[in-house]
């Protein structure tokens, strides 16, 4: 019997930090066997080889901030069978779309000495507004294990076994007193989507979104609460909402209830 | 341009002619020949940067490293955030060394406020630290950097050969990467460092496995030092200016004085004085040079050049082992020193888990007041400076981030002018995958250089 050709992997950069492909070499126990089951085709932090598209998977990081990116994501859309967006740059806008609520060009002339050399949109957006995702893992940066189960799940054909549920999920799961009840600590974790195994509440600290809205967050309810029982000013509830996933729905739209405020 | 139609490499990959490279000829006489060696999209790099280096009659006339990752205006948003958030934002610049953005911003925060961090809280930074080190150095020479030495287009392929070396590697970067989940979190972005110390400590006794596999680290180490000494490197010593901090006690990671080999010694408040950006005459390009002098060189080299007495016994016999001076200057043997600094890390940090205390409270208590704070840490590629200034309530008014490669950017190009002119004649793929290897001397990190002043993004 022939032997099968291996899936051909292919890792696309948009504007993002590395983090969330970084993850692809930090698996470092499963970086072998990874690579035994699928052939890298196009990995340029890791590899100088590349293959020629079609790619069977292509995982795709960052978000799109100038014109020559948003077409450069429909090629790779078109080169590639599946497309998962990983990370919060990809399937939110990541903390540069913080340039959203801003003026772009007054962004620009506040950090580079050449303005005219800059060649930038004035939103910083998801994946998903550009081209069709298959998949979006969520998670600043994202969890590689995570990475690991979405490739593994495609390989056996089968849908990823990611949760969408919220962080408080996973602080009762690991058993970790809640911050906020029991300190007083203003967490998003009731509103942001589990993957991290609520990590920050299991170090002391309030949960700051990582891993963005849950399926169906009640960020209003959260945000009067945090007003009301922990006396939080306004202007540091807009602050906790526009962070890494500023840019998805329900963050952006709850932050907007506290524009022009004040601490 | 397009990174999908970039020149695909095919076949097999250990013939150098596997590179995306294009020669021109551009005149009909032979003796006025232009040669130009250019890679859209290099590999084995931190974000996304090109370089072309072109040739006429034997001179190189241009020699440019490009950086077309796009940029994302730090500087700019984090204007109005509160001085607490500024560690966890900056440390999305990078990845692969987020540390070092958490360490240069709570340091440049608590000057700000005149606050110090010493004892246990102070070690416990400098173990975090080291654990960056491990990982991303070794990530760098063993994953990114070694292929170059063996002839593999990856460290996938390099295992197929040579699968003991990689597993080693990718185990001992485990080990640093252990180090940065347990006491920050998580490896990428920990969530476990503040202003005045940490959140949460660890107890003792959940290092005890940690601890294990450092000194098996520390032996694996030793053996993979010794290995990378004996790699064929290139004639190719430079005359440069380092620069590096300098602690009175330590190797350097946190603290010190910037000093240099040309007798830079200045406090780290007077870095943007001295640290200058300048128009070269053979490119459009601004130029980080030293006030008054040139362009000058950060990370491995520049703090092992300045800093041999202050590492450890077990590190310097070991660099010494390994055929090194007491400073080096040839970028290619930069995979040496980066194995040295791992060792160096590795003891550190044994040392460190050694006499653990567990501090009397996770951080300090301070008070916010309006001011300006500087910080400057060492990198694993070199000096990352900030800069911060608050008003009373402690929220940023302005924010300067100068990371390392950004820095290193023009003497990376003055590397490839002298690289190249010597070796003009050599085929056109080898000469394309020497100039990468010497760009990967530096490890850059473009991701980090993208908000830097000196960004150039083509219109194009």
């Amino acid at each position: 019997m022939a032997t099968k050709r291996k899936p051909r992997l292919a890792v696309w950069k948009f504007a993002s930090c590395d983090g969330c492909q970084l993850s692809l070499l930090d698996c470092e126990d499963e970086l072998l066997a990874v690579t035994g089951q699928v052939e890298i085709a196009y990995f340029l932090e890791a590899s100088r080889a590349v293959l020629e598209g079609p790619y069977d998977v292509s995982l795709v990081e960052g978000s799109i901030t100038t014109p020559g990116d948003a077409e450069r994501i429909r090629e790779i859309r078109e080169a590639s069978k599946f497309l998962v967006a990983i990370g919060a740059c990809a399937t939110a806008g990541g903390i540069q779309a913080l340039r959203n609520f801003a003026d772009v060009r007054e962004f620009t002339a506040a950090v580079y000495a050449h303005p005219e050399y800059i060649d930038t949109l004035k939103r910083s957006s998801p994946i998903a507004e550009h081209v069709f995702v298959d998949f979006e893992l969520r998670g600043c940066p994202i969890n590689k294990y995570q990475l690991v189960e979405v490739i593994s799940a495609y390989l056996h054909g089968r849908k990823p076994n990611i949760p969408t549920y919220s962080v408080c999920m996973e602080c009762k799961l690991r058993g970790a007193p809640c911050v906020m009840v029991a300190a007083g600590i203003a967490c998003l974790g009731p509103v942001t989507q589990a993957g991290c195994q609520a990590l920050c509440p299991a170090y002391g600290r309030g949960c700051f979104g990582c891993y963005g809205p849950m399926e169906t967050p009640n960020t209003a309810a959260l945000t009067a609460w945090w007003r009301d029982q922990l006396g939080m000013a306004p202007a540091a509830i807009q602050r906790a909402l526009r962070t890494y996933n500023a840019g998805s729905e329900a963050f952006r739209k709850e932050s907007e209830a506290y524009e022009h405020a004040h601490d | 341009m397009s990174t999908l139609t970039t020149d695909s490499a095919a076949g097999d990959f250990r013939e150098p002619a596997a590179s995306p490279g294009e020669t021109r000829d551009t005149a009909t006489n032979l003796r006025l020949k232009t040669k130009t060696v250019r890679v859209d999209a290099l590999a084995r790099v931190e974000g996304e940067g090109a370089f072309h280096v072109k040739v006429k009659d034997g001179k190189v006339e241009e020699a440019e490293l490009r950086i077309y990752e796009p940029p994302r205006f730090f500087e700019a948003f984090l204007r109005g955030r509160a001085y607490a958030e500024a560690p966890d934002i900056t440390a999305r610049i990078c990845g692969i060394c987020p540390v070092a953005y958490q360490m240069s911003a709570v340091h440049a925060m608590e000057e700000a406020f005149g606050v110090q961090v010493t004892g246990p809280l102070r070690d416990l930074r400098r173990l975090l630290y080291c654990g960056e080190w491990i990982e991303s150095h070794v990530l760098h020479a063993f994953l990114l950097h070694a292929p170059d030495f063996l002839g593999y287009a990856d460290a996938i392929q390099m295992a197929g050969d040579h699968p003991d070396l990689v597993t080693q590697a990718l185990r001992i970067k485990k080990a640093g990467n252990d180090i940065v989940a347990l006491l920050g979190g998580r490896e990428i972005h920990p969530i476990n460092v503040r202003v005045g110390g940490f959140y949460h400590i660890p107890k003792r006794r959940e290092w005890d496995k940690i601890v294990e596999e450092l000194k098996w680290a520390r032996d694996a180490m030793i053996e993979l030092v010794r290995w990378t000494g004996q790699l064929p490197f290139p004639d190719f010593e430079q005359e440069y200016e380092f620069v590096a901090l300098r602690h009175p006690d330590e190797y350097p990671f946190n603290e010190g004085r910037l000093v240099s080999n040309c007798g830079l010694d200045i406090p780290i408040a007077a870095f943007e004085e001295f640290m200058i950006e300048e128009h070269a005459p053979h490119s459009t390009a601004l130029h980080a040079a030293i006030k008054g002098r040139a362009n000058y060189f950060v990370g491995p080299l520049a703090r092992y050049s300045l800093n041999f007495d202050r590492l450890s016994p077990l590190a310097q016999a070991t660099a010494k082992e390994a055929g090194l001076g007491v400073e080096c200057r040839n970028p290619f043997q930069s995979i040496v020193v980066r194995g040295v600094e791992t060792l160096y890390a590795i003891d550190e940090a044994l040392r460190i888990l050694d006499h653990y205390t567990m501090p009397d409270a996770p951080s300090v208590s301070y008070t916010v007041q309006a001011g300006v704070g500087h910080g400057c840490t060492e990198a694993p590629r070199g000096i990352l400076y900030h800069r911060y200034v608050l008003d009373e309530k402690g929220m940023i008014v302005a924010a300067q981030i100068t990371p390392p490669t950004a820095q290193n950017q023009a003497t990376i190009e003055a590397d490839l002018r002298a690289f190249v002119e010597p070796r003009a004649h050599l085929p056109l793929n080898e000469l394309t995958w020497q100039c990468e290897q010497a760009i990967r001397n530096y490890d850059p990190c473009i991701s980090c250089s993208t908000h830097f002043l000196r960004v150039q993004v083509e219109r194009d």
